[in-house]
């Protein structure tokens, strides 16, 4: 009877795509393919590979910046969350995501860009020496092939359920696509694509938010629609603040500190900042201003995409009969993580069904061209170049990255399997993240401001801190913690970055610092000022190139927006 | 210096244009001439592939335009690339 059910929800997820929404879908194909043969041109260099020659300009960059996190975390984690937990969900952007970017482009950019490094590890071996940086290299490499699985994963359920074609088979071949472009433009292919695929993500999620939202009565319909599904919940759905549902934290305060704190400025930092999947975007940037401009111009579709991705999320609550029936807790054989799926299926005719496939699938494929382009820039150059194979000619390192590049698509294969066995996708991201980068944010920032801590300190601190979120996350999958919801990664992420300074602290106390002279690029206070400025002639003249300008309008406009939604 | 004129050759914003330009067409003929009563119904009365097709011919026009009015320059300053390069 059980299996009956699942046959039949099975059934119904599948987008009735007809021969249109095919040949939409492969000229999309067409063109990266095409683009990856085309940028492989200028692919000379093992920096063009890696870094695509820092040539690229800083719209360019901005949008990748934010496309490269536009895989399946965000299209699905995210209006997953907007059908659970409602606008609450919105703090992951306007008290996570943005800040972060700003405080990347005015702060952190300078040192990155300024002292020439071509990957966040390489800043830890350049500032800690080699115990932090083989510490980071290692457990970023791990993480993306990681992360890569589950973009992956979620790419072979969407091949899956559009073509029925079984799930190892679309991860296989999905694999390939990817491993093709990659591998042959480096970095240039994977950033021109991003950029595209931004453009066909955001003609996907405007017609189902207006369309949706058409449907349901206005806004003031869905208002009335999530009250009358859950008249329990509702206000706490409907309001940003204080965001219980979202933390799983009961006490008012103490979940406002958590998203703050937690989710806003631990886990968001540490991601925008130190994640090397989107600070290679910027890093590919042509000069120091352009750099420093790659976030901040990011942030401002970063700050409207929460609305078309979230509000969708919150419709297909109310409006796709499964999901509002799963949300009053029946099994229909549908979660959350279908939310967009089923949303596209009820709302898109054919033509404009096509094309949102085709932003599904490339939203997930650059999703995983973004680890799987971080993942073997990090290991061909802190990894292998700088403990295996010393002082080889350029192109070797070229080729490495691009035999590397196609093992990260292989590995990915098989961690795409262990993605299969997560309900909430978001969850085991957050998690991953929670591991790796809030102790490494903790790690920068009292690094790149205190010349006092010592190499030793920056390693320790990271292996405490990341052992303190493991031990967090153990301790409430084992229900000795209780935290539902998002709110165990906000605080393993919390504990992580406290752990990680206080470790750092003592470590730096009782050991020897690297002499001043070091650290001249790398720590604030060492730093001449004029090394940390950049260019403003040229193509980098005019006010509204001001990264001090740009940062300030996205903020005004979060705010507003954190009000508006309040 | 074969690999700046390649460069020249290859403006993102011109395949942007295109690919646009393409999808905004086929949209706006399905749009008119095949959309069916179910497919309104679905939409509730809105035609999804009329409006999305003539946003997406604007937004091609748009690249097109950018590309028209600053057209990609081989940049003067080659050097400070270089220089990044050597260290």
């Amino acid at each position: 009877m059980v299996v009956g059910v699942h046959l039949l929800a099975d059934a119904d997820l599948r987008l009735d795509a007809a021969p249109i929404d095919y040949v939409l879908l492969g000229v999309y194909f067409v063109v990266v393919l095409g683009i990856g043969a085309l940028a492989r041109r200028s692919v000379s260099s093992s920096l063009d590979f890696f870094l695509s020659g820092r040539s690229l300009p800083a719209w360019v960059t901005g949008l990748a910046f934010i496309s490269a996190n536009l895989g399946a975390v965000e299209i699905f984690g995210m209006t997953a969350n907007g059908a659970q937990y409602g606008i609450p969900t919105m703090h992951y952007y306007w008290i996570g995501a943005i800040p972060a970017m700003v405080f990347l482009g005015l702060v952190m950019m300078p040192f990155y860009y300024g002292s020439k490094v071509r990957s966040v590890p390489e800043f830890l071996l350049r500032r800690f020496g080699k115990f932090a940086h083989l510490v980071n290299g290692l457990s970023f490499a791990a993480a993306q092939v990681l992360i890569a699985g589950v973009n992956l994963f979620a790419l072979a359920t969407v091949v899956n359920l559009l073509l029925g074609w079984p799930l190892w088979l679309s991860v296989v071949v999905a694999a390939v696509i990817v491993l093709a472009y990659t591998s042959l433009g480096g970095l240039k292919a994977a950033v021109y694509n991003e950029v595209m695929q931004f453009f066909v993500i955001v003609a996907m999620m405007l017609p189902l938010t207006f369309v949706g939202l058409h449907k349901v009565g206005g806004w003031d319909g869905l208002v009335a629609k999530i009250t009358a599904a859950s008249p329990g919940t509702a206000s706490e759905q409907l309001n940003s603040w204080p965001g219980m549902n979202l933390t799983g934290i009961g006490n008012a305060t103490l979940s406002v500190l958590g998203i703050v704190f937690g989710l806003g400025f631990v886990l968001s930092f540490g991601y925008w900042t130190t994640n090397f999947a989107e600070v290679q975007r910027a890093m590919s940037a042509k000069s120091m201003s352009a750099a420093r401009r790659t976030p901040l111009i990011g942030a401002y579709p970063k700050t409207f995409i929460a609305l078309i991705i979230i509000i969708p999320g919150m419709i297909a609550a109310v409006l796709v009969p499964e999901l509002a029936a799963f949300k009053q807790g029946q099994d229909t054989g549908v979660t959350y993580n279908n939310a967009i799926l089923l949303l596209i299926r009820d709302l898109l005719p054919n033509g404009m069904l096509g094309i949102a496939i085709t932003g599904l699938l490339a939203a997930f494929m650059a999703g995983m061209a973004a680890n799987v382009s971080s993942f073997n820039t990090v290991f061909t150059y802190d990894l292998w170049q700088a403990y295996v194979r010393k002082d080889k000619p350029d192109e070797y390192y070229l080729k490495v990255g691009r035999v590397v590049t196609a093992l990260g698509c292989l590995v990915a294969i098989g961690t795409a399997f262990i993605a299969s066995n997560f309900t909430n996708i978001m969850d085991y991201l957050q998690t991953l993240f929670g591991f790796f980068n809030a102790p490494l944010f903790a790690t920068f920032l009292l690094g790149m401001f205190w010349k006092r801590m010592t190499p030793l300190a920056g390693g320790l601190g990271l292996i405490a801190g990341t052992a303190s979120a493991i031990t967090v996350d153990v301790l409430n999958r084992n229900d000795v913690l209780h935290l539902a919801g998002q709110g165990a990664s906000f605080v393993a992420a919390s504990a992580a970055f406290v752990v990680d300074i206080a470790v750092s602290v003592l470590v730096s106390l009782v050991t020897r610092p690297k002499p001043d002279s070091e650290l001249v690029g790398l720590v604030w206070s060492l730093t001449p000022r004029d090394q940390l400025r950049h260019d403003d002639t040229g193509e980098n003249a005019g006010w509204y190139r001001k990264p001090g300008v740009l940062a300030a309008g996205v903020l005004v406009v979060t705010l507003a927006l954190n009000i508006v939604f309040w | 210096m074969a690999e700046k004129r390649a460069a020249g050759l290859f403006d993102l914003r011109g395949v942007l244009a295109l690919l646009f330009a393409v999808y905004g067409f086929v949209l706006t003929v399905l749009g008119v001439a095949f959309t069916t009563q179910a497919d309104l119904d679905k939409a509730a009365g809105v035609n999804v592939n009329l409006w999305m097709g003539l946003g997406m011919l604007a937004v091609a026009l748009l690249f097109a335009l950018w590309v028209r009015l600053r057209p990609l320059t081989v940049p003067e300053g080659e050097q400070p690339e270089q220089s990044e390069r050597d260290a």
